[in-house]
């Protein structure tokens, strides 16, 4: 298992000399937080919803994450591009042993990222409600990050450019952020959205993050973090399978 | 002598395009063998494959004994390669490239120092060690790969146009770097090249190749007698003629990619 945790290492080394990614990345979920939270506050607490920025904090850690995590796939392709990746496939080690090592240390930086942005929540004002629940918030966090980081390579080892990624992006990020529930409550909502959101991943990442840190649930913590192993084990199959058939 | 790299009749197809079209050819062991061609002739296609980089359609391929179709990861242990394009992780430092692709061969810790430092000491970048990468010059870099490629005690080095692009001071010194390697430790070099007097000078046995076909094989020498040509650059222009090549090796490009894209 050396080749998994040296590629892991290596994403982790990237990352933190990286200081403009570091800083950079914070901008987004900081402007979300201040803009939508404060702004959307009132409004959401008239209409007898409650906290609205105890409601959304959960919800942008999550995008932090989600962001982060698909982002990891951009490495593979810039890897592909500038040649690297070569190296690691003609070394004596499985593909899924590389896919691994590529999506574990894709998802460190990606939990380490919505660690950073829960942090900043809680500077702003968010508050967690239940400490004893927060390793359940932080275990959910990760399946998140092990999910959309395993989702973005996959998608990445079938691609060969920026372009086709930057497509991927916006059809599918985009809408699996906006309709999961993670900036609005899913109880009460038209019947075609609230299907969308079941069907929707990280719902259930939102929904688990905000029962543990808030102590508001749509589906349950049970089945939030069954539905998160379940759907982050499959994805990773396909992964090890699509990363397989990569040729440089 | 021992034939430590075998090809049989290797063929690769992309889409309906033939790029390698039944290669056959052997290289002895310790020897230095240079494989030439114009553009889009096959050779990079026929090093990835021989590499595992690619599966060929068709054909076997032998490296020290192994078979690397049928088992790529135990063939990959027995060679080292330095590709065409650089393959160096410029966000990190030389010492970290370095050990980075010491685990991934899974080379013992106690030994791991002392083979980088033996190897940046050899190619002259001991001293630079701890600096990051994207901060080398064109040449440093490729000094770092043949270094990278050596870590692992290969059989066999793999060398893809590894001086295109430098300055005659550092193409000069990268082949003796080569020359010296293959004296003291017997390593075989298999490499491509377009600068032919390269070619000449380092190589004991060449293949020339062109439209994914070996058409001549032999020694520099023996390859000008055989055209009555006095440079090994005349004779190549003797077998492989003086149409350019380019507007062909951008078409193989775009159907190989093209292929690949939907053979997914």
């Amino acid at each position: 298992m050396g080749a998994v945790y040296i590629l892991w290492k290596r994403e982790l080394i990237r990352y933190f000399r990286s200081r403009a990614r570091l800083v950079g990345s914070l901008g987004q979920p900081l402007l979300f937080l201040v803009a939508l939270g404060f702004g959307l506050g009132p409004v959401f607490q008239r209409a007898g919803q409650g906290n609205y920025f105890q409601f959304l904090g959960p919800g942008v850690i999550c995008m932090g994450i989600l962001f982060t995590g698909v982002f990891a796939g951009i490495q593979v392709i810039w890897d592909r591009q500038f040649g690297f990746l070569k190296e690691t496939l003609v070394a004596p080690v499985s593909r899924f042993e590389i896919m691994l090592g590529k999506t574990l240390g894709g998802a460190t930086v990606a939990f380490i990222q919505g660690l950073f942005v829960l942090v900043l929540a809680v500077i702003v004002g968010f508050r967690i409600e239940s400490f004893i629940l927060l390793p359940i918030a932080l275990l959910a966090m990760f399946l998140i990050a092990l999910f959309f980081t395993a989702l973005g390579i996959s998608i990445a080892s079938t691609l060969e450019d920026m372009q086709g990624f930057q497509l991927i992006m916006n059809f599918v990020v985009q809408p699996t952020f906006f309709l999961s529930g993670a900036l609005f409550p899913l109880s009460g909502v038209v019947s075609f959205l609230s299907l969308i959101a079941a069907f929707d991943p990280l719902s259930y990442g939102v929904d688990a993050v905000r029962g543990s840190l808030t102590g508001v649930s749509h589906f349950g913590l049970g089945t939030d973090l069954l539905v998160l192993i379940a759907i982050s084990l499959i994805v990773l199959a396909i992964g090890s399978y699509l990363f397989s058939r990569v040729e440089a | 002598m021992d034939n430590i790299i075998r090809a049989q009749n290797l063929i690769k197809i992309f889409g309906t395009l033939t790029a390698v079209d039944k290669v056959t050819f052997s290289v002895r062991k310790g020897e230095i063998f240079a494989f030439l061609g114009p553009n889009g002739a096959g050779k990079t296609t026929t090093i990835k494959m021989l590499t595992t980089l690619l599966r060929p359609t068709s054909g076997a391929i032998e490296l020290s004994g192994v078979d690397a179709v049928s088992h790529p990861e135990k063939a990959r242990k027995t060679f080292g390669i330095v590709f065409q394009d650089p393959s160096l992780d410029d966000e990190l430092t030389a010492m970290e490239n370095m050990e980075f692709h010491a685990v991934l061969y899974s080379i013992p810790g106690n030994e791991v120092n002392s083979r980088i430092e033996k190897l940046l000491s050899f190619v002259e970048l001991w001293d630079r060690r701890n600096e990051l990468v994207k901060t080398f010059s064109g040449g440093m870099k490729r000094r770092l790969e043949i270094a990278r490629g050596l870590l692992h005690n290969p059989e066999i080095l793999f060398l893809d146009e590894p001086t295109s692009g430098l300055d005659p001071q550092t193409r000069n010194k990268i082949w003796e770097y080569v020359k010296n390697l293959n004296k003291q430790t017997r390593i075989t070099v298999f490499f491509t090249t377009h600068y032919m007097e390269e070619a000449q000078s380092v190589a004991q046995r060449i293949a020339i190749m062109d439209h994914g076909k070996i058409i001549e094989t032999g020694t520099a020498e023996g390859l000008m007698e055989q055209t009555k040509t006095k440079s090994l650059e005349e004779a190549f222009l003797k077998f492989t003629g003086t149409a350019l090549r380019d507007e062909e090796a951008s078409g193989v490009d775009r159907l190989r990619n093209h292929a690949r894209r939907w053979t997914r």
